[in-house]
């Protein structure tokens, strides 16, 4: 039950044709759907270290893109740390807002929704004495994790709620976040 | 080896509404049956369980309920008697105790062989039923052995169940009905949560199937919706037949005292991790009865109908502000899961190349292959499809299919 809410073509800026098109493409070759994500990353000095994120696998092949990313982290003073660059529970939390956010969009852009603006505020709860190992029952990850979402859209209130419900049903790092993966780590 | 043009397979509602439209087309045919008529009703079924839908709203090809109660719930045996009742109301030419061990081609007919014999025919009807087993995860194989565990065919009562902690895992209406039947019998309970839809029994004074029916949703054909596989698996309503409870929703279930939790995502070295999505499926839930709710009040208000009560919702669905992320299955707190993960058809004995690589009957409204057709399935061609009241409507557009396109067969 999605209704258009204006006159004007609904441009967020997200093909969801192509995004369409994709589901059709995966569904007759699903092992084109397997991608393999990678960041590189390597130390620098004390606490921090910076990440070179370009290559990656999908549709069958490995793809070079023309620009490398590069992420880099750091811990803030209060740790004796260079405060170069945001901790890494905080990249994960800006992660899971950007994921949010871009499923927003390409949500209400499926819908007819014409989006004006998009904010996000995301904040991780954590007892620092998890990751000193001073008591078992304190896990080294967050406590708790809130994100609250100001938008400003042509859409009713419930509709803009259930694009938000809908983005998290579909983002990749809020089902990580919220669910368990087999991470295996070794050394070469 | 017996002739006949059509064997139907499975004599529960779908597989009696077929043999009428067969029937009343004059198309000779049988209705195997390995049990005996409606039997996995009974057999498979718990005790407690009753119809989500109303007794006015079992209508079949040629039959309906016509007792004292139209707004009541039918349990297990009355739905069977209602069953058997119109077996022999049709005169369904029956063959019961018959096990259907595989349908094949031969030649351009199929061969279906049974433990009574086989038939050569040629047009074959699967009815055999969207609920024939227990959909089960792969993380059963998980569980220590010290916990009992059971499934939608195997729960029965919760006289089964030893005292104790209860893990009940799905909260559509199978799993909100077992747990608040298990919570109420003095059993510790925890629900695992996963996507669901709450809905209030009645609304404005209406049951709510009876708005689903009246406002057409219940009609709507495969044409008219988007994701159409989505559809499918869309669980069912969080409903029960008590036309005595408003709801039996996780706010029920909290009050009765029942411990919800997210979805139950994996068990690893004995403990069961949750997701920590339980906010969202909650306020998903909202959304989607809301949605529905002001849809029944905009059709009312545009055929204005009469005499409806004025709108009242149910609250917001609460939960705990930090619901459990996993739970010990090796310290004797928990002693049993009752996995409620919803049925899936089970066609083992269709021998034929008509499934899709996830082993997903294909087919398209019911037509799966030339003479071969399903019906009772979810969604298959109307939203009300797998509902007693949706499969006589399917059987007749098949019948009519059949009927067509039975001179047709290629040589």
């Amino acid at each position: 039950m999605t209704t258009s809410t204006q006159d004007m073509p609904v441009s967020n800026g997200v093909n969801t044709e192509a995004l369409i098109g994709a589901r059709g493409v995966f569904a007759e070759m699903p092992q084109a759907a397997s991608f393999t994500f990678r960041s590189n990353c390597d130390w620098v000095d004390g606490s921090e270290s910076r990440n070179s994120i370009n290559g990656y696998f999908g549709l069958g092949e490995e793809h070079i893109r023309k620009q490398t990313f590069v992420i880099s982290s750091d811990h803030p003073a209060v740790f004796s740390a260079t405060d170069r660059a945001p901790t890494p529970p905080e990249i994960a939390l800006s992660a899971l807002a950007s994921c949010l956010t871009g499923g927003v969009a390409a949500v209400a852009q499926h819908r007819g929704i014409q989006l004006r603006k998009v904010q996000a505020v995301v904040e991780g709860d954590m007892d620092m004495r998890g990751i000193l190992g001073m008591d078992p029952d304190i896990r080294n990850g967050f406590s708790a994790v809130r994100v609250t979402f100001n938008i400003d859209a042509d859409a009713s209130e419930d509709d803009i709620r259930a694009l938000v419900a809908q983005s998290q049903k579909r983002s990749t790092v809020f089902d990580l976040m919220t669910n368990p993966t087999n991470v295996h780590v070794v050394v070469a | 080896m017996r002739h006949t043009s059509t064997v139907i397979i499975g004599a529960g509602q779908a597989g009696l509404a077929m043999s009428k439209c067969l029937s009343d087309r004059s198309i000779t045919h049988v209705v195997l049956e390995q049990g005996v008529v409606a039997q996995s009703w009974v057999k498979d079924r718990r005790t407690s369980l009753r119809l989500l839908t109303p007794n006015w709203q079992s209508r079949l090809p040629g039959f309906r309920y016509r007792g004292p109660d139209p707004d009541g719930y039918m349990n297990m045996l009355q739905i069977t008697g209602f069953l058997r009742d119109y077996a022999h109301v049709i005169a369904a030419p029956v063959e019961e105790h018959t096990t259907v061990c595989s349908v094949t081609l031969d030649g351009n007919r199929y061969l279906v062989c049974t433990n009574k014999g086989d038939w050569v025919c040629d047009n074959v009807v699967v009815a055999s039923g969207a609920c024939a087993q227990p959909k089960l995860p792969q993380m059963v194989d998980a569980v220590p052995d010290s916990i009992a565990q059971l499934s939608l065919t195997t729960y029965k009562s919760p006289n089964q169940v030893a005292r104790g902690g209860v893990l009940v895992v799905g909260a559509s209406a199978s799993g909100v009905q077992i747990a608040a039947e298990l919570s109420t019998t003095g059993h510790d309970v925890t629900l695992a949560v996963g996507e669901h839809i709450r809905a209030p029994r009645h609304y404005r004074g209406r049951d709510i199937q009876w708005w689903l029916d009246r406002t057409g949703v219940l009609d709507e054909p495969v044409k008219d919706v988007d994701d159409i596989a989505r559809a499918r698996s869309v669980p069912s309503f969080q409903l029960t037949g008590d036309a005595e409870l408003d709801a039996i929703d996780l706010n029920t279930l909290q009050a009765l005292g029942v411990t919800v939790t997210g979805r139950l995502v994996g068990i690893q070295n004995g403990m069961a991790q949750f997701s920590g999505s339980l906010a969202n499926h909650c306020a998903m839930s909202d959304l989607k009865i809301g949605r529905l709710l002001d849809h029944f009040d905009d059709w009312a208000m545009r055929v204005n109908f009469p005499n409806l009560q004025i709108p009242r919702r149910l609250p917001p669905t609460c939960f705990p502000s930090s619901p459990h992320l996993a739970a010990d299955l090796n310290n004797g707190v928990i002693r049993t899961i009752v996995w409620a993960t919803g049925y899936s058809p089970d066609f083992s004995w269709l021998k034929l190349p008509v499934f899709d690589p996830k082993g997903t009957l294909i087919h398209d409204q019911g037509i799966v292959a030339h003479g071969l057709y399903v019906l009772g399935l979810p969604f298959m061609r109307r939203r009300k499809s797998a509902l007693i009241d949706g499969v006589g409507g399917d059987a007749q557009a098949l019948s009519d299919h059949l009927v067509a396109n039975r001179h047709k067969r290629a040589a």
